[in-house]
């Protein structure tokens, strides 16, 4: 995708502008010491650290921090919001980036945010996880045939230790659907 | 001492034994665990991922059957992720009573309300806190004695609340495992990420990260974890094997529960070293 693209989506969505408003109001007082960037576990991964990151949030650069898998990566292990020197809420900053990359439903985060739909989905639906059908409608919904295969492996093992349950989906509004809809109806208001 | 108990989804699903073991345990050392009755899913890592409003109110409504039941116990959580979002929404709930109010508009139709009352505690903080230091000691007999043990504490039972150990360097499950008269390996990986979630959609994160973490694990015969996401990420991506298994099932070992019992059959790892070492 282009930068562009990215640029143009969020325009088109004012809720998501506002959104990275906050964020970066959050990460006002940043002094782009680097501990975030040295705590992080994740950091040999990510195409740009941490700091760069938030310095990328801070000066609007939003086409770079959305073609970055950094705040993808992050794992919240919440090394870097102990160790920030001002005390800010890093980690909750980066959940609040996916919230805005899931919203912005954009291609190059599919193998995450597929995920998160696919166990949003079956919580609605169930009340509880039913993990078994949860991952196998992640792997319909990723469209990646290698992820699947990447779990065969561990599939395997599972179901020997009799830890697959695959049970009948049934239809519905969902144990928790009224839950969620009120939810999303008082955010509305 | 009695607790209420959220299990939480994992532990009905690939965590299974960890359920097992925590029960058995609590039976064991004569605590009696109460589960929250209708509980629902907490919001795991996804919830947060997606709607901040909705990642405070499906932990809220947990909280809001805890309280319900009048009992005024703790509730006591084996899953690090489960503790800290049931954590965090009570923290969040008690801080803003403007989203105490929302939430609780969305909770009125189930016959619910929160008010963050009850106190939120993970597994960890109840074992080492609470007493069964001691009566591990004395139930044990010393039944693990020559034997070295890493403690993997993970990072969502120690952060971002400080609430019952160093969250840089955990120590908090040092005395329980002494108790039992085993050794504690000195290492620094005890609260280094496995990768999380991050590893089930990444697993070449998952692989790096674990690698890093076992390889320090050196002479230790088992490493023992209080989190159902760390101990899958630990018995997935080994690049040897190792045994790894739930701290309750240690304990309950320890304390010459039958390894069946506990769950011992499901681990992914395998953990036969340390079984054949309690049966001789």
């Amino acid at each position: 995708m282009h930068l562009t693209d990215i640029r143009e989506k969020l325009a088109a969505r004012p809720d998501l502008t506002r959104h990275l408003a906050q964020v970066k109001e959050q990460m006002a007082t940043c002094i782009q010491c680097g501990t975030c960037s040295s705590s992080c576990p994740n950091a040999g991964f990510m195409d740009m650290t941490p700091r760069r990151m938030w310095r990328a949030v801070l000066t609007d650069r939003v086409d770079m921090v959305f073609s970055s898998q950094t705040f993808m990566l992050c794992a919240s292990c919440y090394v870097c919001t102990l160790r920030c020197p001002r005390g800010l809420p890093l980690t909750d900053a980066m959940a609040e980036l996916k919230q805005v990359a899931f919203a912005l439903d954009l291609d190059r985060f599919r193998r995450s945010t597929r995920f998160y739909r696919a166990f949003m989905d079956n919580i609605r639906q169930y009340g509880r996880v039913r993990e078994t059908e949860m991952m196998a409608r992640y792997f319909l919904a990723v469209k990646d045939p290698r992820v699947p295969m990447s779990y065969t492996g561990m599939g395997i093992k599972l179901m020997a230790k009799h830890k697959l349950h695959p049970h009948f989906p049934t239809l519905g509004p969902g144990r928790l659907g009224p839950l969620f809809e009120r939810a999303t109806q008082q955010q509305e208001q | 001492m009695d607790y209420l108990y959220y299990p939480g989804c994992s532990l009905e699903g690939t965590a299974n034994e960890y359920d097992l073991s925590c029960r058995e345990l609590f039976k064991a050392l004569g605590d009696c665990l109460t589960d929250i009755p209708d509980w629902t899913c907490c919001g795991a890592t996804a919830a947060q991922c997606v709607d901040a409003f909705l990642s405070v109110v499906l932990p809220a409504r947990n909280l809001a059957l805890a309280e319900k039941t009048d009992t005024g116990l703790d509730v006591l959580v084996p899953c690090s992720a489960c503790y800290l979002n049931l954590k965090k929404a009570r923290q969040d709930l008690l801080e803003n009573s403007a989203l105490q109010a929302r939430v609780n508009q969305v909770l009125a139709p189930d016959e619910l309300a929160v008010n963050a009352s009850v106190r939120v505690r993970h597994l960890l903080d109840v074992l080492s806190r609470d007493g069964a230091v001691d009566r591990v000691a004395e139930l044990a007999e010393n039944r693990m004695k020559g034997f070295v043990v890493a403690p993997y504490y993970g990072c969502q039972c120690l952060r971002p609340f400080a609430e019952f150990d160093d969250p840089e360097q955990p120590r908090s499950m040092d005395a329980l495992i002494r108790a039992t008269g085993a050794d504690v390996l000195a290492w620094d990986m005890g609260g280094v990420c496995c990768g999380a979630s991050t590893a089930t959609t990444k697993p070449q994160v998952g692989k790096e990260l674990v690698g890093r973490i076992l390889d320090q694990a050196g002479d230790a015969h088992a490493v023992v974890t209080v989190c159902p996401m760390c101990q899958m990420n630990l018995e997935r991506f080994q690049p040897r094997p190792v045994p790894v298994l739930y701290l309750p099932q240690f304990l309950g070992l320890a304390l010459g529960l039958s390894g069946k019992s506990l769950g011992c059959d499901m681990n992914l790892s395998d953990i036969k070293p340390v079984l054949s070492r309690v049966a001789s």
